[in-house]
């Protein structure tokens, strides 16, 4: 109970300036949710000797079956916390439960994971919700073969000999396309190739055949060349299983094809989420502007060199008051009273006349962006001076 | 083929130097042999039986000879037979060098197996509990007790724990070594109070490293992909964090061990244990070069298998070690 008077009186004291627009949206022990994966107003908080390192603060979003969503933002911007949030990963041990400050809610398919007991939420890892991370030589037990640890996987949720749980390794890595699984199920990590490696990360966390999957960075530390295919393989098995994806990425290349929703997070908040093609090709917000504008496209002409977002990410303990990214908006100066650097400003839908995101959870549909700009402005802003550049 | 070489070099390192480190050279030598004031025939006499007159690699080879097929010394008439594996006769008792150290082997390996495994279990024990929560009580405590556990030296903690549990309340009473096969309770009780304070020693700096250990590995990538599966934290720990966290402590048990095995001398003092480590500081202060060099040479012998081991065992434990 001490958490949560403590997230109330941090946050409290940061927002003291403007406490009316910063005030989340009244989800609290809301209603049953209607999405298979639904996380209202989360927070990850991580107290530190130097200071409360908020890594995710006020994050909503939905997700239903079958849908890719795809959360992108430079490192420190509180995607990896949120998918391990999601996960349980935050409290697996009671070490790690002693370091974090969590609150919000996680809806996963009708159960709220935060207030649940730490071993049931151990029970849906890996069953019910699976992660493949960024670097799988490392995420992969350098001792075990890999044959053993996808029976590990398999056999924790899955009360059946070593036999049995071997055939099911062996059929999982054929899925996954590698070849001559029947032998390459008892080499070792370090035998495998890049590529290879993170197939049968792919094949170690779809053996459960798991609703969600989240895929932490799953391509960054591949070769481009094997980047592809991993992609078209997650894509591939999604269809296959019908399950819910979501894709962790800093390189929007990544999640251009793949995600149906895009969510932009920036300081541990969302600051702009919507289908993916609007985010796209219609973004709301000065920051995935700066990504668009720094991601190398080879369908588009390269008139120019790619426009890196100046600056650095914000320091999670003090996060700029105001709007988090004011520090490095080369459009701070827009909106009128200071606005930008005293009110954090409130996500609002974009393509239905700047409505609140009510309850913050609103995922379904909806382009919602949070910016201090007019939406005239913005719009002007994009076509005339960003969108004629990339 | 590597470990020969260095056991060769080794051996005649030991076998070259030592005379030479003592300060002595043959007739000196012979002389020690011979024990009351020589003549300068019998100091020849001497030189000639024990071949001390021959060049020093013909000496080597008889030497290598005696240690793998056995040696026959002339003295006049007799001929003693020195069995393989012969690294002489005493200088002082003219008793064969390894038939006794032989028969104190079994007290060092008793003595040194058995706090290994003290060691070894409490230490890692210990120190996995103590990586588990790191800053509470117990890691507190723990870390402390073992930082006099590294701190204390043997002479102290075995003084006192014979002072305490021999002489204030007599629970271990002294005895001499029985051996396991004689009575194995009665072998076990003489040995207790040696085992726990040598285990002490050792079990604190296992402690540490395994608590160190343990924190490195817990932070791997591979542990949040365990815990990732729903695997229970017990497994996430022992399974995959203590079994990529043993590789160090391995290595550290196999120098640890081989260099008991060449005898506790400290231990067997306190505890007036005659195996090895008693015979070897025996020899010393005798200046019975014979007898040092035997038990050198076991000492050395012990290290070089013990490595061996932490080798094969590394393969076993790690696979990228194995050969392809």
């Amino acid at each position: 109970m001490t958490d949560s008077d403590d997230l109330t009186k941090t946050t409290a004291a940061t927002d003291a300036a403007a406490p009316a627009a910063i005030a989340e949206p009244v989800a609290e022990g809301g209603a049953a949710p209607t999405a298979f994966l639904e996380v209202r107003d989360l927070r990850v908080h991580f107290p530190t000797d130097d200071g409360v390192v908020k890594s995710v603060d006020g994050l909503s979003f939905k997700l239903e079956k079958g849908k890719t969503l795809g959360i992108v933002g430079e490192s420190g911007s509180g995607k990896s916390v949120t998918s391990l949030a999601v996960m349980g990963l935050h409290r697996a041990s009671r070490q790690q439960r002693s370091k974090v400050r969590m609150s919000g809610e996680i809806w996963l398919d009708g159960q709220e994971l935060i207030g649940a007991d730490p071993d049931d939420v151990r029970r849906l890892r890996g069953r019910e919700m699976a992660m493949i991370f960024q670097d799988p030589l490392s995420a992969l037990h350098p001792f075990y073969s890999v044959g053993q640890q996808i029976v590990e996987a398999y056999r924790v949720h899955h009360d059946v000999d070593k036999k049995t749980a071997r055939k099911r390794a062996i059929e999982m890595l054929d899925r996954v396309g590698i070849p001559q699984p029947d032998k390459r199920v008892d080499d070792h990590p370090h035998q495998f190739s890049g590529g290879m490696r993170q197939r049968a990360m792919i094949a170690m966390a779809l053996v459960n055949n798991p609703e969600l999957l989240i895929a932490d960075e799953p391509t960054t530390a591949l070769d481009v060349t094997v980047q592809a295919q991993i992609l078209d393989l997650i894509r591939d098995l999604q269809k296959e299983f019908g399950s819910a994806v979501i894709i962790i990425t800093h390189d929007l290349g990544v999640v251009a094809e793949l995600a149906d929703d895009l969510l932009v997070m920036y300081g541990g908040r969302c600051i702009e989420r919507g289908p993916a093609e609007k985010v796209f090709y219609a973004p709301q917000h000065p920051y995935t502007w700066g990504l668009l504008g720094s991601m190398p496209r080879i369908d588009r002409e390269q008139t120019d060199r790619l426009i890196p977002v100046k600056g650095s990410p914000p320091s999670l303990i003090n996060v700029p008051s105001g709007c988090a990214f004011n520090p490095r908006c080369p459009y701070a100066d827009i909106p009128k009273d200071n606005l930008t650097r005293t009110v954090r400003p409130e996500l609002r839908q974009v393509d239905n006349g700047g409505t609140p995101a009510n309850e913050g959870v609103a995922g379904g549909g909806g382009h919602f962006s949070a910016c201090h700009m007019s939406q005239e402005e913005r719009e002007r802003i994009w076509t005339e001076e960003i969108a004629p550049k990339l | 083929m590597i470990l020969l070489l260095i056991v060769s070099a080794v051996t005649f390192g030991i076998f070259f130097l030592l005379p030479k480190l003592a300060g002595q050279s043959s007739d000196q030598l012979a002389q020690q042999y011979i024990g009351k004031a020589p003549t300068a025939a019998d100091i020849a006499a001497v030189k000639k039986n024990l071949g001390l007159d021959k060049p020093v690699y013909e000496q080597y080879w008889d030497f290598l000879k005696g240690i793998f097929v056995g040696v026959d010394y002339k003295f006049g008439p007799d001929v003693a037979t020195c069995h393989r594996p012969c690294f002489g006769y005493s200088f002082k008792t003219h008793i064969e060098v390894w038939p006794e150290i032989q028969s104190r082997l079994p007290v060092t390996l008793s003595l040194a197996a058995g706090a290994a495994v003290i060691w070894v279990v409490s230490g890692v024990a210990t120190g996995v509990l103590s990586a588990l929560r790191p800053g509470s009580l117990f890691d507190r405590a723990a870390m402390g007790v073992a930082l006099a556990g590294v701190s204390l030296p043997m002479f102290f903690t075995g003084a006192l724990a014979l002072a305490l549990f021999t002489y204030q309340w007599p629970i271990f009473e002294r005895s001499d070594y029985v051996p396991l096969l004689e009575d194995p309770f009665a072998w076990a009780r003489t040995l207790v109070l040696p085992w726990v304070t040598l285990a002490f020693l050792y079990s604190a700096l296992y402690a540490r490293l395994t608590r160190a250990g343990m924190l490195e590995t817990l932070n791997e990538d591979y542990i949040r992909t365990a815990r990732a599966k729903g695997l229970r934290e017990r497994k996430v720990v022992v399974r995959h964090g203590l079994r990529a966290a043993l590789t160090p402590i391995i290595t550290v048990f196999g120098m640890d061990l081989g260099l008991l095995l060449g005898g506790a001398l400290i231990t067997e003092q306190v505890f007036s244990l005659q195996g090895v480590g008693a015979f070897a500081v025996q020899a010393i202060t005798a200046n019975d070069l014979p007898n040092i060099l035997g038990v050198t040479l076991l000492a050395a012998f012990f290290i070089v298998l013990c490595n061996l081991v932490v080798d094969v065992l590394y393969a076993a434990v790690d696979p990228r070690v194995r050969l392809s």
